[in-house]
């Protein structure tokens, strides 16, 4: 995908996202607080993707930043009266790279296991003070009554959905347009190598370490910034964009579409959220089993996730072809 | 006296009772072209972990270009001219030759933080890859992944690699190791066309490229210098003869 011999030219299949997305918001209005969810969770999931895709950092502590960022948009909006939804994303993104740089620093030191091990050690620790801090954050029981000026003093947010959906959307497709530059670039290509081979990097005189950090502190502000865009679309923030379970849900979404492939965040989260908001409704008791059984299948049989899986099958269908042909000659 | 390229002075290694350098004193002026040979376990990869910043010496000093570097960080020796090739080929396996090339200019060039401009419209990095790709009869392979390349050809791509980052000096740490015999003199022939001006430093177990590659050789035994001398010398040394041939009887 990246790097010094690929073509950076936005492809035609890549508009595909955009006009399924603009196709869902008419036809299904009903739909629009699920496809706004989702578009959230997309933005997320790449976040996470540009860590562990592209420079192979392992975290299960992603959550902390999106928790963070919808945190700091909620007490804002709660206990502020800073409504306006455009200082807030800001300041949600700002705390989280913050939290992102700090954290970073300490625990790119280590690898494996043992930063796996890190990621969640703060993950669980943010969780804890969310928790605790109750007279800040309303602990338990969440931050209910989120003020949320209208976008640009004109577009109020509705009941239907409509304007948060289109309003994610653009957050969504300018994160996107930002990330795929950065993926692309000598530093994408770069990232790119570090996981590739860490050692070699070290000795054409990256400071991979710093590197490292830049990238996770980016990562962390983009999370942030979809944690904002959560706690603006529901006017509430609760505990459950914190610990392990939003960081683990987002694992599981970003390997079911695929990992390190920038589509799969877009495919993961849509594949997630509606088998879950369906299983929900029929077996709300077991709706993880579901869950599960997409994961053991896609981890089995299509290792690259949903979009791997495709990818080989577009081979195998033009290998087909192109051998008819020859035969048909 | 001139500044040497590369220097060690006293340089010692131990682990616990155990010394695996002791007191390696050596000397590289500006386009050496200087090997490092001995028996197993004499010490020669610790020596060069110690060069590359990989492992620190308990004592003594490492000067590049006439400058203490003895507790400066790995990367930070590269960019001040000190490349390497890695024994085990250590390389962009997934990725294009090119882009295994191209990585390590742009570190060179301060273009790999860049995130706006798409990397392959960097052509001055391009372009540099492709010369040197060119010099090194790689041309063909710049878009092939490294991994689907014979083994010879990614040693030449591990030397390609270094060779991007302009170093002062190289050192090549068994640039033919695994190499097929009849592929080996292609390494050969690439080694020959290095740049004068480069420091050379190779350490290598074939002593048909080492007698015929460099012009002053170091024998290194159980941690420590043996002799040194030029090729002529060193052929007729008693004690390296014993040292070899004492291996030689024992396989």
């Amino acid at each position: 995908m990246s790097g010094y011999t690929s073509n950076p030219r936005i492809r035609a299949q890549e508009s595909l996202p955009w006009i399924i997305a603009i196709a869902a918001f008419f036809l299904l209005p009903e739909y629009l607080s699920l496809g706004a969810r989702i578009l959230v969770y997309i933005l997320f999931a790449l976040s996470l993707d540009l860590i562990l895709g592209y420079a192979g950092i392992i975290t299960l502590g992603h959550s902390a930043f999106f928790g963070l960022g919808a945190y700091t948009a909620g007490i804002l909006g709660a206990k502020y009266g800073v409504t306006d939804p455009f200082v807030q994303l800001v300041a949600a993104a700002a705390a989280a790279a913050l939290l992102g740089i700090s954290t970073g620093a300490v625990i790119l030191r280590t690898k494996a296991l043992t930063l796996l091990m890190l990621t969640l050690a703060i993950s669980s620790i943010v969780l804890e003070i969310a928790n605790k801090a109750s007279w800040l954050t309303g602990g338990a029981d969440g931050l209910s009554g989120v003020q949320v000026a209208p976008i640009l003093g004109l577009f109020k947010f509705d009941l239907f959905g409509r304007t948060a959906f289109i309003y994610c959307l653009v957050a969504l497709f300018l994160g996107w347009l930002l990330l795929r530059r950065l993926i692309y670039s000598p530093f994408g290509a770069m990232l790119t190598g570090i996981r590739e081979n860490t050692a070699r990097m070290h000795a054409v005189g990256a400071p991979v370490y710093w590197r490292l950090v830049l990238v996770y502190t980016l990562s962390a502000t983009m999370a942030g910034v979809a944690g904002a865009l959560l706690t603006q679309v529901n006017q509430f923030v609760g505990l459950n964009v914190l610990g392990l379970e939003p960081s683990g849900d987002l694992l599981v979404m970003l390997i079911l579409g695929g990992v390190g492939r920038l589509y799969g965040a877009f495919v993961g989260p849509v594949v997630y959220l509606v088998a879950q908001d369906y299983l929900a409704k029929q077996y709300p008791e077991y709706w993880y089993f579901g869950i599960g059984v997409l994961l053991i299948v896609v981890v089995l049989f299509a290792r690259g996730g949903i979009l791997g899986l495709s990818d080989k099958w577009l081979q195998a269908l033009s290998r087909r072809r192109s051998s008819a042909k020859a035969s048909a000659r | 006296m001139a500044a040497s390229a590369l220097e060690t002075q006293k340089l010692c290694k131990s682990f616990g009772a155990l010394t695996v350098a002791d007191d390696i004193g050596l000397r590289l002026s500006p386009g050496a072209r200087h090997a490092l040979i001995g028996p197993n376990g004499a010490g020669k990869t610790t020596f060069v972990n110690m060069l590359t910043g990989a492992i620190p010496p308990s004592s003594g000093r490492i000067l590049l270009g006439g400058e203490d570097i003895t507790r400066v960080n790995q990367a930070a020796r590269v960019r001040r001219g000190l490349g390497r090739t890695f024994q085990i080929t250590t390389l962009f396996r997934k990725l294009p030759v090119l882009d295994n090339v191209a990585l390590g200019i742009a570190e060179r060039d301060g273009v790999a933080r860049r995130m706006w401009k798409p990397a392959s419209r960097h052509a001055e990095i391009i372009g540099e890859a492709e010369r040197l790709l060119a010099t090194l009869g790689l041309s063909a392979d710049a878009r092939t992944p490294v991994q689907d390349l014979p083994y010879g050809r990614q040693r030449l791509v591990e030397i390609a690699i270094a060779l991007g980052l302009k170093p002062k000096v190289l050192l090549l740490d068994e640039p033919a190791a695994g190499v097929p015999s009849q592929d080996s003199h292609h390494v050969l022939d690439v080694l020959a066309g290095l740049p004068a001006d480069i420091a050379i430093l190779i350490i290598e177990h074939d002593m048909d490229l080492v007698f015929r590659f460099a012009s002053r050789i170091t024998v290194l035994v159980q941690g420590q210098v043996l002799v040194e001398g030029t090729p002529q010398e060193i052929a007729a040394d008693r004690r390296v003869r014993d040292v070899y041939l004492g291996e030689a009887s024992h396989a």
